[in-house]
């Protein structure tokens, strides 16, 4: 079973529709070739990308069933399960990649997947909505209500996100976990990345959403 | 007390499709390979059989590459007769929905081979096939065989057809059981499986069900100590019961009840008797009475007793060690409903596979039909059986 990157990206047709900023950003983060666990891969649209995008060989996690169906139906290898329960049976550096895109903050243990994501995967690729941006801070500050952004639309009680962090909380769980950052980019709406490189503080308040490739430390 | 319709009304008819049943054994409606007595099969018992026939079906064209074969195994009661009419009931293919020209498993495609178990009664040497010691059909003195013995069987028929390598093994509830089998056993020669709707083991509950319908059979004193072949009668009454209770087994609750709930059948009033009143009585006698006539008791109570012994931990110490090193491509499928072989029963061969780092997909498919939805018209089903196969025939070249 030899197929040339250019054979296997005919194999995926890539719907007709916009690369979400994050996915493109982790496209770029991911060595061509590697092997890449995506979990909560949704309908499939990063596994995808990267596979006609880096020939990587990909694998996803996802919790909905219609997800799943949907991603197996194209050919794509995933499981249906949950990043809180599924990860835990995976052995150490299955993956050269761990991602968890826009997941997060939705489950459970976050410290636990991501405790996970390390051991599974050589690197973990994380991002998630940044509940530091100054548009967030100022809708608390001025309506005394939990934010609403195009971004985070849904009201405190409907929303999925229990575990909501910004840039630097999330900063603070990596060197609790002792992982090392190798690299971490902060974008706005527009998928646009943030020139800020070094100020943890610029990225905080002005990135909409980040994201942060990890590798455990002692690794490199 | 008046008891008019039991279970086991035996007509003419009836009697004349047991008989075309029990010539399946002799001179099957199928392919048969022959393996002489010189080449016996070993059994995990230590034990062996020989000769050794083989019946199956085949559907498609195998490609000049061998690369397009598909294994497709049966469950406890199907055979090899997946997609054309079968020799005795008349009906059609027992996956027919599933296999032929367009379908998901897509005859246009791929080679489509099915045999009938080792154990079984379609034409594969089994308890009614001639003992060679005695002249006489085995009964009780056929040895008892395994999951991994019915897969060994298989694996010679695949050899005789000259394939090195199937593209892909599926099958569901004990068919799912061999897929299993296949996968630990012949790592190298399954490049994609599907178990669908099973377990990596047999539990107490499929177990306890089980050994309901072997002492069924066995109380029957028709069934002559097993040695009923050439006499006047045949467990039939045993085997109907064994028959009704496994099928109920097959059903969700949700299912019975939408369809029979506490109808009556073919009356307005309980008739205050054991006549089958109910729906649901009248149902499953029927079930009872028309597998009679085309499966026989001794193979029931071996296939049963092979699937209480499969446990693929036992026999590899832990589930995962089955699949070490495995490069096959998995796809599992539960169904909802299913408590026969529920979603937390596959999932632990998913957890297993993980565990090595396998690839595998996982599907759960919603559906209230119970055990039997594998064998259904499910939409979502087929979609994944098509989907993951064409996937997987694009990678290895199958056009």
């Amino acid at each position: 079973m030899s197929d040339s990157p250019g054979q296997r990206a005919q194999d995926f047709i890539i719907a007709d529709r916009p690369v979400r900023a994050d996915h493109r950003l982790i496209a770029e983060m991911v060595a061509p070739g590697s092997r890449v666990l995506d979990v909560g891969c949704g309908d499939g649209a990063l596994l995808e990308l990267l596979i006609s995008e880096k020939n990587v060989d990909g694998r996803g996690v996802e919790i909905s069933r219609d997800n799943v169906n949907a991603c197996v139906a194209r050919g794509l290898s995933v499981i249906q399960g949950d990043a809180d329960q599924d990860l835990s049976g995976y052995p150490d550096k299955a993956f050269d990649y761990a991602v968890l895109s826009l997941t997060i903050q939705a489950t459970r243990q976050p410290k636990v997947v991501l405790e996970n994501l390390l051991r599974i995967g050589r690197r973990a690729i994380v991002s998630f909505p940044n509940f530091g941006h100054w548009k967030i801070r100022t809708a608390l500050l001025f309506t005394g209500r939990m934010p609403r952004t195009p971004n985070l639309p849904e009201t405190w009680f409907d929303s999925q996100d229990s575990h909501l962090c910004t840039i630097k909380d999330f900063s603070d769980l990596v060197t609790i976990l002792d992982a090392e950052v190798e690299d971490a980019v902060a974008f706005n709406s527009r998928g646009q990345r943030l020139a800020i490189k070094n100020s943890l503080s610029l990225q905080n308040l002005l990135g909409e959403k980040a994201v942060f490739l990890l590798a455990p430390r002692g690794q490199r | 007390m008046p008891v008019r319709d039991t279970p086991i009304d035996v007509t003419a008819r009836q009697q004349a499709q047991a008989d075309a049943a029990a010539r399946q054994v002799i001179n099957p409606q199928s392919l048969v390979v022959r393996f002489p007595a010189s080449e016996p099969l070993r059994l995990d018992s230590g034990r062996e059989i020989a000769p050794l026939t083989i019946a199956y079906q085949t559907y498609g064209t195998l490609n000049a590459d061998k690369s397009n074969a598909i294994l497709i195994c049966h469950a406890l009661t199907g055979d090899q007769h997946v997609a054309n009419e079968h020799p005795v009931t008349g009906k059609g293919g027992w996956w027919a929905t599933l296999v032929g020209p367009g379908k998901p498993v897509d005859t246009d495609r791929f080679f489509v081979i099915c045999a009938n178990i080792l154990g079984g009664c379609m034409g594969s040497t089994g308890p009614a096939s001639e003992n060679p010691a005695t002249g006489r059909p085995y009964g009780v003195e056929f040895p008892v065989i395994t999951i991994g013995d019915m897969v060994k069987a298989q694996a010679r028929l695949v050899d005789y057809l000259g394939i090195d390598q199937l593209f892909s093994v599926i099958g569901g509830s004990m068919g799912g059981m061999q897929v299993l089998q296949w996968c630990a056993r012949y790592k190298e020669r399954v490049l994609t499986a599907m178990p669908i709707a099973t377990a990596p083991w047999h539990t107490a509950q499929n177990i306890a069900f089980h050994e309901v319908g072997r002492q069924a059979v066995m109380a029957d004193p028709d069934w002559q100590g097993g040695a009923y072949y050439g006499t006047a009668s045949r467990p039939a009454r045993g085997l109907a019961v064994a028959r009704m209770a496994a099928h109920i087994t097959y059903l969700s609750e949700k299912a019975l009840q939408d369809k029979f709930g506490r109808g009556l059948q073919n009356r307005d009033q309980h008739s205050f008797s054991f006549d089958a009143d109910f729906k649901i009585e009248s149902y499953l006698r029927h079930q009872g009475s028309t597998f009679v006539d085309r499966f026989d008791a001794n193979s029931y109570l071996y296939i049963t007793r092979a699937m209480d012994y499969f446990d693929l931990e036992a026999e590899y110490g832990k589930l995962a060690n089955a699949f070490t090193g495995t490069k096959t491509q998995f796809c599992v499928v539960s169904f909802t409903s299913d408590w026969l072989y529920p979603t937390r029963d596959n999932k632990e061969i998913v957890k297993a596979l993980n565990g090595v780092a396998a690839n595998v997909s996982f599907v759960e498919i919603e559906s209230d039909k119970g055990h039997d939805a594998f064998l259904l018209d499910e939409e979502v089903f087929f979609a994944t059986v098509r989907g993951f196969l064409n996937a997987a025939a694009k990678k290895r070249g199958i056009a």
